[in-house]
């Protein structure tokens, strides 16, 4: 019997979601239509550090159209402890607590909401809005900061600390080849294109339905009520579409608390907007310094690696992120050792943002094994090889799987690097010196425990749910494909559902675990609905699948299909109808350890790439274009390549920026950041983007998540600015050893 | 944004009618005076739409030039073929600038009269003399990367922002503008001033003029012309130097050269005392460079933007190349020719 071709895990099929995403039928957390609306605009702190003395609201009240200004002094009660406000990230130290009280811990802190019947009349009124400061002294300047700079005593969750090896200081004084160097990331903005906002709908009844722009719904449902004292049967948050985060919405950001509040004290439904400006008024990627000391043989073998950064983190938490750890992890060399610190400015604090720590910490450490290299005169590529570590070694520990090798001598082929001549300013092309240069990238391959529902009906329809995001990620298509795969039915018949605290319990969208957890979940789900199945088609007159066990049996076209007799197929629906069910839904949960997955339990689990950047530089004018990137990425199991390679790209993209443009400016003696808006704060156009290749690499991995799927939201931004770096060097001979690599930085 | 009284005239005596009053604006695209009374920036209390006024054709002048309607959209302007043909480096300017969508909206008058990129200018929580005036300048001593390295005062160091005008400047453009007292016609290097002691004061408009056109006379720097245009991105981001030139070439020396500089000062930067220089001499590394430093005498950084006067010079000798050599620089192409 001819079947169509199966479509499942690994067809590249094009986002299930997409016609409605470009049509605009899509929407976001602000364009829910709820009846009776009022609007809120934030108004925020001019000074970085002190207290308000006082708010005059008289003419923003006078406004036409305006409704309340709630400040800390008329805001309806709300929880007071640190506990309270602790959200899925537990960041040690004091959360902020928006219109707490009168202090201002950091500039554009949301100190008043203004409500009216418009937005326009809201934005304007904010603006009449009087604040007296008593202003405090305060310190943006992180390069101050880090005369500060401290080891936190409580760790954030999720946080590895180094773990050092030999005599890295003898080993680097005695290396007879070394390279050192203190290397520097500017603070960076995540600016997702949809900005937060919430509506929050007020049902009267004592409950709330909030659809809110958020990474996690649930994270989100949890911290409303624990900060407003919600029973949790009463709030309902849905993100049903979120236009990109990076990780700014990991946390609840303050515009869901101020909706919420609005709500409360207003008896009404609100929305609260933040615009583009105020994007730059909480998470922002830290600011780093990293000094890195490495000690090679002349024959390029490393001997000894000393990583020591430091990154911004504000007066109130203590924000860690894994950066020193990846060198020492990829790198074989004997000695090793590694610090990291944070230091505290006057700033909200800092965030994740794509790869945290990763794309800092692995990023810097990739620019200085460049320098390495040259020092050692070894072809860069070459270089990564001779210390190429089959094993974590840091921890000493295998890996389920590590195709790095195989991920650059795939790259370094469809690039061309046997075509590099080594010399510094040695090739070009008319006026532009051209270098090429590579860097590793790495990430975590990580599982959280996800729950997911599969709702089978009998005309054939499969819904498959859970609460998770999809951030632009991909998600709905992956649940989509890996049930189509389960039960083998037609995506067509298939309907995701995530975005909706109500849905079975997923963690918050982030650190590239979303496709292999989610997956896992529904796949558990889709098998239970098979069960579920099989059982039913022995009520079949006849038996027809005699007494065949789930091994015996697959789901191929609706049908249970007998493995070794494949011409006895039973539509479910035949299964159904003869055990009288109208439906069978099924929730399972995936946590870590099942399957296979318990061999890995003592491996570590990483994704890796290779990257490899062209860039051409006028000679005279110091104007980069990046002409050409090729990365190489092994992630373990693709689930679908078409949204996989829009991941990595998207990665990739934001690497340039990360190389040659997002930077956010602090204006210290006002401790504001400056170029908050699109105009000033530059990310890459299209004419900054030429060609981008992404190769994935073979690399079945059982073990490192019951579908062998590894994840891809954060490699493709790590190292990419690191390759470019690299790339520069090697059209320019000039060595640029912070990010981003500006103009000013080349010319000379 | 405030409340404000709005007017939309339909013809150029009753705009500047309703021009006369206190704290008028006149809407054209709309592409900067919207963004900045959302920020609260421009607070008028009436706006002026000029959108239906008769000020949208290109017209032949007596004599060979062209004025260029004040509303016309500058993508128009562009993409006119007699621009194109007869004024180039205009059309090569203006599509430098911005990014399509935005041209399509905004028109030359709006473009001459945009207001500075400043960030503290746009940002009400922070001092700035244009904006609040006696409030202080906040860039000089901040954040000032962007800011003006020439004919700045101790009151404000920003620069004008538009691409269009820098190549007005060496065109020799004239600002057709009337008003309460009448037509006038402004030489484009009055236009623009310079901030001195009265930041506020981007030009030389009177209150309630209006910009009812740009004539250009007839020039014929069709070949040797180019606009170089240097950013911190490839597309979409406003100058950091940019140059424009026109050049007469005759028999291997230069009968004549013209240079103005963008994203340096408070107006587009020309000496034509500098370009004497280069007339009679023959193109050369040399003769480019002992101009680059006359045009740039007298420039100081503020800190963040020293830089921009390395940048300058070795975009002014780069401009002057290509405008000799007839390669003018691509603006689709971003290698620089
Ligand atoms: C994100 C962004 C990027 C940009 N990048 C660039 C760039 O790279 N290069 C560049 O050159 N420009 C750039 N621009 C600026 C753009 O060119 C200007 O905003 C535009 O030219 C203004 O024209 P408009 O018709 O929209 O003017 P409006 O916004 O309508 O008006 C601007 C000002 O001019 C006044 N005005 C308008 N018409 C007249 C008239 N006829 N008489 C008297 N006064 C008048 C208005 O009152 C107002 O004060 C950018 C703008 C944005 C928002
Ligand atoms: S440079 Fe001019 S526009 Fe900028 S802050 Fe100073 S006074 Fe204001």
């Amino acid at each position: 019997m001819a079947t169509a071709a199966k479509i499942g895990i690994g067809s590249a099929i094009n986002r299930v979601d997409g016609v409605e995403k470009v049509t605009g039928t899509a929407r976001y957390a602000a364009e829910h239509p709820v009846e009776n609306l009022l609007y809120g605009y934030i108004v925020e702190a001019a000074i970085a550090k002190g207290r308000i003395v006082s708010i005059d609201e008289e003419a923003a009240r006078a406004v036409p159209g305006v409704i309340e200004v709630i400040t800390h002094l008329n805001r309806p009660h709300v929880a007071w402890t640190d506990h309270s406000y602790q959200d899925e990230l537990k960041i040690p130290g004091s959360p902020f607590r928006p219109l707490y009280d009168d202090r201002i811990q950091f500039s554009q802190q949301p100190i008043a909401l203004v409500m009216a019947e418009t937005f326009e009349a809201a934005r304007y009124a904010a603006s009449v809005v009087e604040v007296a400061y008593a202003a405090e002294a305060h310190n943006t300047d992180f390069e101050v900061a880090v005369g500060d700079k401290y080891v936190p005593k409580k760790k954030r969750s999720g946080y590895t600390a180094p773990k050092n090896r030999g005599d890295a200081a003898q080993a680097f004084a005695d290396a007879p080849l070394k390279a050192a160097g203190d290397y520097r990331l500017a603070p960076e903005h995540h600016n997702p294109m949809e900005m937060f906002g919430s509506t929050v709908e007020w049902h009267g009844d004592g409950s709330i339905t909030v659809w809110d722009k958020t990474q996690g719904s649930q994270g989100v449902h949890a911290y409303l009520a624990s900060v407003f004292g919600f029973s949790k049967k009463k709030v309902r948050v849905l993100n049903p579409y979120v236009g990109g985060a990076f990780g700014s919405g990991l946390r609840p950001q303050h515009q869901v608390f101020l909706a919420v509040l609005a709500a409360k004290k207003l008896e009404r439904s609100v929305r609260v907007t933040m615009i583009r400006n105020q994007m730059f008024s909480h998470a922002y990627r830290p600011q780093a310094i990293q000094s890195i000391a490495l000690g090679a043989e002349t024959t390029g073998k490393l001997t000894a690696i000393r990583n020591a950064a430091t990154t911004s983190t504000s007066r109130y938490e203590d924000n860690m992120e894994n950066v020193v750890t990846w060198g020492l992890m990829n790198y074989d060399c004997p000695n090793a050792d590694a610090e990291y610190t944070v230091a505290q400015v006057d700033t909200a604090t800092s965030a994740d943002m794509r790869a945290p720590g990763a794309a800092t910490g692995m990023t810097l450490f990739e620019m200085a094994i460049d320098e390495m290299a040259y020092e050692a005169k070894v072809d860069p590529l070459e270089f990564r090889l001779v210390n190429y570590s089959p094993i974590d070694a840091m921890n000493g520990t295998p890996y389920t799987s590590k195709a790095l090798r195989e991920a650059f001598r795939e790259g370094a082929e469809a690039f061309g690097w046997s075509e590099r001549s080594a010399e510094p300013r040695s090739m070009r092309d008319g006026k532009e010196l051209v270098g090429w240069g590579c860097a590793t990238g790495m990430w975590d391959a990580q599982f959280s425990k996800t729950s997911a529902s599969a709702k089978l009906t009998a005309n054939g329809h499969l819904e498959v749910a859970c609460a998770t995001s999809d951030i632009g990620t991909g998600s709905y298509t992956v649940m989509t494909l890996v049930a189509a795969e389960t039960l083998g039915l037609p995506p067509e018949q298939i309907t995701a559902k995530l975005g909706d605290s109500d849905l079975p319990t997923a963690p918050v969208e982030g650190g590239s675990w979303g496709a292999a957890s989610t997956g896992a979940a529904v796949q558990l789900a889709c098998q239970a609905v098979g069960k579920k199945l099989l059982k039913a088609a022995g009520e079949i007159a006849g038996a027809p699948l005699g007494d065949a066990k789930m091994d015996d049996v697959l789901f191929e076209d609706g049908c249970i299909v007998l493995k070794d007799t494949p011409t006895v197929r039973v539509p479910f629906g035949d299964a159904m109808h003869a055990a009288d069910l109208t439906e069978i839904e099924e929730e399972e949960t995936a946590a870590p350890g099942f399957g296979d997955m318990w061999k890995g339990l003592h491996k570590s689990k990483n994704t890796h790439s290779a990257i490899f950047a062209e860039v051409k530089v006028d000679e005279e004018l110091g104007v980069v274009r990046v002409t050409r990137i090729v990365d190489a990425v092994a992630a373990g199991r693709i689930i679908n390549p078409k949204t996989a390679r829009s991941q990595i790209l998207g990665g990739v993209v934001m690497g340039v920026g990360m190389a040659l443009h997002e930077e956010t400016f602090p204006d210290h003696r006002l401790g504001r950041w400056m170029n908050h808006n699109f105009g000033e704060y530059h990310v890459p156009v299209h004419a900054d983007i030429h060609d981008i290749q992404v190769i994935f690499v073979d690399e079945p991995d059982p073990e490192v998540t019951p579908l062998g799927v590894k994840g891809l939201g954060e490699i493709g931004i790590v190292g990419t600015a690191a390759a470019i770096a690299n790339a520069i060097f090697h059209a320019t001979g000039k060595r640029v050893r912070s990010l981003p690599i500006t103009i000013d930085k080349i010319l000379d | 944004m405030n409340r404000f009284d709005y007017a939309r005239p339909a013809s150029v005596a009753e705009a500047v009618q309703a021009g006369a009053g206190e704290q008028v604006r006149y809407l054209a695209g709309g592409t900067n005076l919207i963004d900045l009374m959302k920020e609260n920036v421009d607070r008028p209390m009436t706006v002026i739409d000029i959108n239906r006024l008769p000020l949208d054709a290109i017209e032949e002048l007596d004599g060979g030039g062209l004025r260029l309607g004040a509303l016309v959209p500058n993508s128009n302007t562009a993409w006119d073929a007699r621009v194109e043909q007869r004024y180039p480096l205009l059309s090569s300017a203006i599509l430098a600038g911005a990014s399509p969508q935005l041209r399509n909206a905004a028109t030359n008058g709006g473009n001459l009269n945009q207001r500075t990129r400043c960030y503290y200018f746009y940002d009400v929580a922070t001092p700035c003399n244009k904006r609040e005036p006696g409030s202080g300048c906040g860039a000089i001593g901040g954040v000032n990367r962007i800011h003006a390295i020439l004919g700045a005062s101790d009151q404000c160091i920003a620069t004008h922002p538009s691409d269009m005008c820098v190549a007005l400047a060496v065109l020799d453009a004239t600002v057709q503008v009337t008003g309460p007292d009448g037509d006038r016609a402004i030489p484009i290097a009055d236009y623009h001033r310079l901030p001195g002691d009265e930041p506020w004061r981007d030009n030389t408009l009177k209150p309630g003029e209006l910009v009812t056109g740009i004539d250009l006379p007839a020039e014929d720097f069709t070949q040797n012309y180019t606009y170089l245009k240097l950013r911190d991105r490839l597309s979409y981001a406003f100058a950091l130097v940019s140059i424009a030139v026109v050049m007469r070439v005759e028999d291997g020396t230069i009968a004549e050269a013209r240079v103005a500089l963008g994203g340096v000062a408070h107006k587009p930067w020309r000496s034509t005392e500098a370009e004497k220089l280069l007339k009679g001499q023959q193109p050369s590394p040399q003769a480019f460079g002992a101009f680059a430093d006359a045009l740039l005498a007298g420039a100081v950084g503020q800190g963040e933007n020293d830089f921009k006067i390395l940048l300058a010079r070795k975009g002014i000798i780069r401009a002057l190349k290509q405008a000799a050599e007839a390669t003018p620089q691509s603006q689709t192409d971003k290698r620089v020719a």
